[in-house]
């Protein structure tokens, strides 16, 4: 086990390097970084001096890799810089719509876990029957719909047409938990149908394996009652997979996210990154980039870790 | 039976006793026909846009702002010059045919699909060869190169080279290209890693074939039904994730007319024109529903070790 975690760790720090190395090349791709940040070469009018000065203040005067490694351990320090727009800090931006971005994660996880798992073992132990057919349907919807267009058709037929739910934003802070959680509704499924489809994909194939195996078939002669061989020998078997998935789910969430944030206003970190894209705002969405990255290796670390747990057969993989 | 299809797969004999209805159910369950259409329908419009497309996608017309489609008595009411196939499914908010824009767009994303697939198959297929066919250290910095890989967040990356680079057609598709070719690796080099110990394989060897010889005419044919089942498979991501990106603004650039541009475009309107934001949103999820449908099928037939995926 201890290998198994040591293993980890270094591919952990060595995909965060990766992350970190390409979005620095990004950043000097085009040469001179001065006409990034200037936009379209020289776009303030700036003189030679100008420019030399410019440069030494930011350290470009420096070879490459100081560069990098400058701004690696700054970045370790928890200070991304300052946003080009207007010099704000980007780290405090970040931790400022961090919240907004975590809740609605979570409630989107919630609810992919809470309708995609149960779906997923009544398809499978009801297989062929009138409760398969719709739950395979939902996930298939849930696969091939793209999420800016749910949420689009959501707002129109929810907010406009029925006018049952608000079209848009979070509640104020001060409002009653009714008009907060109203706030959570639509958004909450459209970023959590595709996760909630795969689980019950998930979910359902390995419990349609399992419920063939032989120690269930065991239970069941022994005459074992019908839920108990489902949730308890069968269910428990069934999970590796579906915990597996937790991981990826944060991956498929930061593509959502941006999407949801910016269909439905919500002020997180992905509508953040789209505005940074808008203004051409590179030292902010270089900060966002960096802020997801860690976040994200550090979510795959842990669901290894998991898997290693639950499965002791993958530590010696 | 009939009230449980999803039982058991019936005999062929069984057909017959099925009524009509039971009789088309029953073959439309087996073969992936519907799928099939949708996808020839795609491939048609998208080769042939220009002769199908009643109008120029690119033309706007002030008049017709956000005109509504066929069925509405407005379209009916319009000035003479404007009737017949003219805006069959409305306009948008500058008066280009959103028929003839979703027309051109299936081109769009025929082309980006071709284009950044056959780049990611064959980088994720050859590395995937050579990983697996040769071992050792070569394998080991492939394999770990993928891991990496596979943990980046895709699409924060991508909006940073667009920062960068500027958004572009070409730009999209190698960033497609890149998103897609390291499933592949992990798939081929695990197949390659049981071909390559076969016993015609060591008798290709004895015979005096070549290290490339042996690679692509002895162990590629081998892994040729993986592939193309992955690729079906993945083909309905590529194209939802070439739509998001577009919408997002981080994809094709406007004015050409990719799916999830027409759909951004349209939102703004959406509560007095939908026909903009649906339609082009609709197309998108009848292909990736029919390519999803027909992976399915295609790995369950040819490929059923697959089916964890």
């Amino acid at each position: 086990m201890r290998r198994f975690l040591i293993r980890r760790a270094y591919f952990a720090i060595l995909s965060l390097l990766a992350a970190t190395i390409i979005v620095f090349g990004l950043s000097r791709v085009k040469g001179d970084p001065l006409l990034v940040y200037t936009q379209e070469g020289g776009g303030y009018g700036l003189s030679e001096q100008q420019k030399e000065e410019i440069s030494r203040y930011l350290g470009l005067d420096k070879p490459l890799v100081i560069q990098y490694l400058v701004w690696l351990g700054n970045s370790l320090k928890g200070d991304f810089g300052k946003t080009l727009l207007d010099r704000a800090p980007v780290s405090g931006l970040i931790t400022g719509k961090l919240g907004a971005t975590v809740q609605l994660a979570i409630a989107a996880w919630v609810f992919a876990v809470v309708t995609g798992v149960p779906l997923g073992v009544l398809s499978a132990t009801k297989r062929g029957g009138l409760l398969d057919y719709l739950g395979r349907a939902f996930a298939l919807f849930g696969q091939a719909l793209p999420q800016f267009w749910i949420a689009i058709m959501a707002i129109v037929i929810f907010a406009v047409q029925l006018d049952w739910l608000p079209a848009a934003g979070r509640a104020f802070p001060g409002e009653d938990l009714g008009t907060q959680i109203r706030h959570f509704v639509l958004p909450t499924i459209t970023l959590g149908w595709l996760g909630s489809a795969t689980y019950l994909r998930l979910v359902r194939s390995s419990m349609l394996e399992v419920l063939d195996s032989e120690f269930v078939k065991l239970a069941r002669a022994k005459g074992v009652k019908s839920h108990v061989v489902v949730w308890k020998h069968a269910f428990k078997n069934a999970l590796i997979a579906p915990i597996t998935y937790s991981s990826l789910f944060l991956a498929s969430f930061i593509t959502g996210a941006t999407v949801v944030e910016l269909v439905f206003a919500w002020p997180g970190i992905g509508r953040l990154a789209l505005t940074a894209v808008e203004n051409n705002d590179f030292a902010l969405l270089t900060g966002i980039v960096l802020f997801f990255a860690v976040a994200y290796t550090f979510f795959n670390f842990l669901a290894d870790v998991l898997y290693g747990l639950v499965d002791p057969r993958i530590r010696y993989d | 039976m009939a009230e449980q299809p999803g039982l058991t797969l019936l005999p062929e004999s069984s057909l017959e006793a099925r009524s009509l209805p039971g009789k088309v159910w029953y073959v439309l369950r087996r073969w992936p026909i519907l799928p099939l259409v949708v996808l020839a329908l795609l491939v048609i419009t998208g080769l042939f846009a220009p002769q199908i497309s009643p109008q120029d996608p690119y033309k706007q017309h002030l008049a017709l702002r956000n005109a509504p489609p066929f069925w509405s008595n407005e379209f009916w009411e319009q000035e003479d010059e404007f009737k017949g196939t003219d805006r069959l499914l409305g306009a948008d908010h500058v008066g280009r045919d959103v028929l003839s824009r979703i027309i051109h767009g299936a081109r769009i994303s025929l082309l980006v699909v071709a284009v950044s697939l056959t780049t990611g198959v064959i980088i994720g297929t050859s590395l995937g060869l050579v990983a697996g066919y040769t071992g050792g250290l070569i394998d080991e910095l492939i394999m770990r190169m993928v891991d990496v890989w596979l943990s980046l967040p895709f699409v924060l990356i991508a909006l940073v080279a667009v920062i960068v680079l500027g958004a572009s057609l070409w730009l999209v598709m190698a960033l497609l290209a890149m998103f897609t070719w390291p499933s592949f690796v992990r798939f081929v080099r695990g197949e390659v890693l049981s071909l390559k110990e076969r016993d015609y394989v060591a008798l290709a060897k004895v015979a005096g074939a070549s290290t490339a010889r042996v690679i692509l005419r002895h162990i590629l044919p081998g892994v040729m039904n993986t592939v193309i089942v992955i690729t079906t498979l993945r083909v309905g991501q590529l194209i939802l994730t070439e739509a998001t990106l577009s919408f997002i603004g981080a994809g094709i650039p406007a004015p050409t007319p990719a799916w999830g541009l027409i759909v951004s475009e349209g939102r703004s309107y959406v509560t007095t024109a939908w026909w903009s934001t649906f339609f082009p949103g609709f197309a998108i999820f009848l292909v990736v529903m029919s390519l999803n449908f027909l992976g399915d099928w295609m790995r369950d037939r040819f490929d059923p070790r697959l089916r964890q995926l």
